[in-house]
């Protein structure tokens, strides 16, 4: 067993224990991205000098409490200090921000080891990092095929053991379905319940701070580290926080679950159906009762992401104007001329054509026909959770309607790439806790099963998700990855 | 069929509410700093950066909404303004659009001794902009150098409804305005330095009719005078151009105080589209009415108290009370002197003449003087006491106003003290009255002028140091007495 295989809650007890040293989880955790990343391409930086300098302050302290020696990653849009945070766009490709992200500060001072940035879609935008400015992220489990995205990098590098865990941001879906395809945990929290500080916005009124991890207690050891109330944040939410590994006790009896009934119809590939169907009557045999229910607004989920996304992205990402920061084009003859040739050649097609959709849907004289009217649908999809939550613990449903897709598939027809995330924006309309979890393989893919919170109650799900786990040997399997 | 106009005037102004720090971040807003000094990656617009919504400017909006009369919105919400601008870092401005703090409020202005009240439509909390500095003119500058220390300092924009008639009400208006904000401490004020910036929309239509004329917007009126001339020229351009036929076209103009004229900076035929929309950002805000009644029991005096109290407690007369009442400063030095020196009349007097006019002169506030209000006060008992002539006593003011000396040390270091000794006038006026026999023969043939000729001659003897009452009597005794 290699050091890179572990997970934080094995590692953890291995530097207890004093039987390893962050030091040499650092080098393992390097030499396997060394290994990996040329076929992988999960990293756009690599932060190999300063992660080696804080592991040696780590063993020199000789105190592994918390996240001490624990290395991790980063999607390429939390701001780190002095470490340049690229959005994986040709705007910000020099940018170096003077701050870090309060989540990946709250990583930082528990003491894990940032080993670099991960690739995404081009500022979250996107559902298979092919629209990253850089480069396309494999999936670990078949080269050919995308890991998803946006956090595409953030779940590969999991998957393919290139770090135990990392953050990514999920606004439609970002960080679940990468997790489906990618076969790993991936967890998006409450909305308000991380804090957004110094992660570059995308749609502020849906962006969330999530992790992917290789099993669910890791997801609950690093959800306590990142959650709770930020000041700097307004729309962070101040209610306490428990602690969420207590709630992994591998118990489901009495709780409920509603599965709904639109969410296994039409367009979701009957190999997924099939295994999310197993695995509600894996839970009605631990004892969990089961219930199909309704959720008829969800269908309206996607056209309203598709307009309040794009226009608060519209609004978000104008300042990257040329003035201050990122790119400028330098031959502009004027102020005009500067702002519009700094965006079209800093910006890639699918940012264009989201900010484009974003600016006519908040004009004069469409306003009130499309951005008023998502913002009334958000409340009625809103409601529907409301309703069924009134009732029940827990919904469950597939991820994804299918697994992962090929590189190059769906990239030119953007609608049905935005197909992608039907099952995973109900979701972020309504600021539920959603998270993935492997359930099952399709041809040799990997399958997410998605279940669904109450607001501020992830400890319901993170304690469903482990009596899963505990059960079955799916999040166990592993890519077979040929390395050099 | 001579159409008669009138001209419809209403304001927009924004005034800089006076907190320590910004409206969205920890930066100071201090005035006058080195470029780019007071910046912070939230008020910069750096990626990932969020506004976190300063309370103090919530209250200081409260305590303007009340002393305007307005009514206190329960639920408020911030809204994102998007335009491009390099002096605007997010390329949206945070504002508040269709919900804003403060609604239907008014204020009292007085116009030819009548009382008019004028509509406030609303006040909204802001942020501003950055400022660019330009090399030579904006049009052929090679490039621009951005000062963000600006950038996120708190506005509160209050919009008046178009109920103004003229320059003089437009400014009357304005200055009224600002005495609230000043009494009510929400903001400083200082046009000059932009704390309060004023644009004025203008239109005319014929008397009688009801809808409004097309309407311009001059912008940056950055002084009283330059509003009022700028409204009536351009009222008078508008209807000059209608009487020739023209039609008025919607557009933005600058004034230009040097020639006097304004100017077309840029049309508005197609109309801004700023996109506004709620900044998920920030939740909507809550104003409870505990908080509003705990602002409402701090309320400072404001001007319309203050000017009837002067008249009703000290019985000075209404235009006083009102010209006294323009700045808190103007108010409490006057207060300070009242205690002591109850003549409130001659008081104003001093304040609405001598000091005004120095203060106009040298081009400082009130607060910014050396003399002090018992400076003021022992001058004034001076001239009570017949130790200095009233005549005297502007030219000891002035010098007070200058040093910050007391007027008893100026008195004596310049001999000033009146001579009140009728003895040693008595030799003056005989050795004067004995060497002009003729202006005596005039004076006695009944022409009134030869009288002061005498008074004039005892005033540049004592250079002007004379008791004039003194000399006249001793003057009248002398003439008629050898008649």
């Amino acid at each position: 067993m290699e050091l890179y295989e572990l997970t934080v809650h094995e590692l953890q007890k291995l530097l207890a224990r004093k039987e390893s040293s962050a030091q040499e989880i650092t080098r393992s955790i390097f030499s396997r991205i060394h290994a990996t990343d040329e076929k992988i391409a999960s990293f756009v930086t690599l932060t190999e000098e300063k992660a080696y300098e804080k592991a040696s302050q780590i063993d020199k302290m000789g105190n592994y409490q918390n996240l001490a020696g624990i290395p991790y990653a980063l999607k390429d849009l939390f701001c780190t200090r002095d470490i340049r945070t690229t959005c994986c766009s040709r705007m910000l490709e020099d940018f170096v921000p003077p701050y870090d992200s309060y989540a990946g500060r709250r990583l930082e001072e528990a003491g894990g080891i940032l080993v670099g940035k991960l690739n995404m879609d081009e500022f979250a935008m996107g559902s298979s990092t092919e629209h990253s400015a850089f480069f396309t992220t494999r999936n670990p489990w078949d080269l050919q095929r995308v890991p998803g995205g946006s956090s595409g990098g953030s779940a590969a590098a999991v998957a393919a053991e290139q770090v135990p865990f990392s953050l990514g941001t999920d606004t439609g879906g970002s960080i679940r379905q990468p997790a489906a395809f990618c076969g790993v945990v991936g967890l998006k929290p409450t909305y308000g319940r991380v804090s957004r500080w110094g992660v570059v916005s995308y749609s502020s009124s849906l962006d969330q701070v999530g992790t992917l991890t290789r099993d669910v207690m890791d997801a609950a050891i690093i959800l306590n580290h990142i959650s709770g109330y930020d000041p700097m944040d307004s729309t962070s939410v101040n209610t306490a926080v428990p602690d969420y590994t207590q709630f992994l006790d591998g118990e489901v009896r009495g709780m409920k679950i509603a599965f709904p009934r639109e969410y296994f119809q039409a367009g979701v590939d009957e190999d997924v159906r099939a295994a999310v169907k197993n695995a509600l009557q894996l839970y009605e045999s631990l004892g969990a009762e089961l219930e199909e229910v309704s959720l008829p607004c969800s269908e309206y989920a996607l056209p309203t992401y598709y307009l309040i996304a794009p226009a608060e992205a519209s609004a978000n990402l104008a300042r990257f104007d040329g003035v201050r920061y990122g790119l400028r084009d330098m031959e502009a003859e004027n102020v005009v001329e500067m702002f519009s040739q700094s965006r079209a050649r800093g910006f890639g097609d699918e940012v264009k054509r989201r900010l484009l959709l974003g600016t006519y849907a908040l004009s004069s004289g469409y306003y009130e026909e499309y951005y008023l009217k998502a913002l009334k649908v958000r409340q009625l999809i809103k409601q529907d959770f409301e309703r069924i939550f009134a009732d029940y613990d827990l919904i469950i449903c597939p991820t994804t309607t299918r697994t992962a897709f090929k590189i190059d598939e769906e990239i030119d027809d953007p609608l049905t790439l935005y197909m992608n995330d039907i099952l995973t924006v109900p979701v972020n309309m309504a600021g539920l806790p959603g998270m993935s979890i492997p359930c099952g393989f399709a041809d040799g893919l990997p399958i997410g099963m998605q279940i669904i919170g109450r607001a501020f109650d992830e400890a319901s799900m993170l304690k469903a998700a482990f009596a899963f786990e505990q059960q079955t040997e799916f999040h166990r399997a592993k890519p077979h990855l040929e390395v050099k | 069929m001579d159409v008669q106009y009138e001209t419809v005037v209403g304001l927009e102004v924004h005034a800089e509410l006076k907190t320590a720090s910004k409206i969205f971040c920890g930066c100071s807003t201090a005035f006058g700093a080195e470029p780019n000094t007071q910046v912070c990656p939230v008020c910069a617009g750096f990626p990932g950066m969020l506004p976190v919504l300063n309370e103090k400017v919530v209250e200081l909006a409260i305590r303007t909404g009340l002393a305007l009369n307005a009514e206190i919105a329960e639920h408020c919400k911030f809204d994102r303004k998007n335009y491009f601008y390099p002096d605007l870092p997010k390329a949206y401005q945070i504002s508040q659009f269709d919900a804003p703090i403060c609604k239907k409020g008014y204020l009292d202005i007085e116009i030819d001794g009548e009382k008019k009240r004028i509509g406030i439509t609303r006040a909204h909390m802001e942020e501003d902009a950055g400022k660019l500095i330009h090399q030579g003119d904006i049009t052929t500058t090679p490039f621009s150098l951005v000062d963000l220390n600006r950038s996120g300092v708190p506005l509160l924009e209050i919009v008046s409804e178009p109920d103004m008639r003229s320059g003089a009400e437009a400014r009357a208006y304005m200055e009224k305005l600002r005495a609230i904000l000043l009494f009510a401490g929400v903001s400083d004020c200082k046009m000059q330095e932009g704390s309060l910036r004023c644009d004025a929309n203008v239109s005319v239509r014929p008397i009688g009719q009801k809808e409004l004329g097309v309407r311009t917007e001059i912008k940056n009126l950055n002084s009283f005078r330059a509003l009022e001339r700028a409204v009536d020229y351009e009222a008078k351009r508008q209807i000059e151009a209608l009487e020739d036929g023209e039609e008025i076209i919607q557009e933005t103009m600058t004034w230009d105080e040097e020639s006097g004229v304004t100017r077309s900076m840029r049309s508005k035929e197609e109309a801004d589209d700023y996109r506004y929309f709620p900044d998920p950002d920030l939740p909507p805000l809550f104003i409870s009415q505990e908080w509003i009644d705990r602002i409402r029991a701090s309320m400072p005096e404001l001007p319309d108290q203050a000017q009837q109290r002067l008249m009703d407690e000290y019985g000075l007369p209404e235009y006083d009370a009102s010209i006294i009442t323009l700045s808190p400063d103007t108010l409490a030095f006057f207060d300070e002197c009242l205690q002591v020196y109850p003549d409130a009349k001659t008081l104003s007097n001093w304040m609405m003449g001598e000091m005004a006019r120095l203060l106009n002169q040298n081009n400082i506030e009130i607060q910014e003087v050396r003399v002090r209000p018992e400076g003021l006060v022992s001058m004034l008992k001076m001239i009570d006491e017949g130790k200095i002539s009233g005549k005297i006593a502007k030219k000891v003011f002035e010098e007070m106003f200058m040093t910050g000396k007391d007027p008893e040390q100026i008195v004596e270091e310049k001999g000033l003290i009146q001579i009140s000794d009728p003895e040693v006038l008595q030799a003056m006026i005989a050795e004067i009255i004995a060497s002009n026999p003729k202006v005596v023969d005039d004076y006695r043939s009944g022409k009134d002028k030869a009288f002061g000729f005498f008074v004039g001659q005892v005033m540049k003897k004592t250079r002007g140091k004379a008791n004039p009452a003194i000399v006249n009597q001793l003057l009248k005794e002398h003439l008629d007495r050898e008649g």
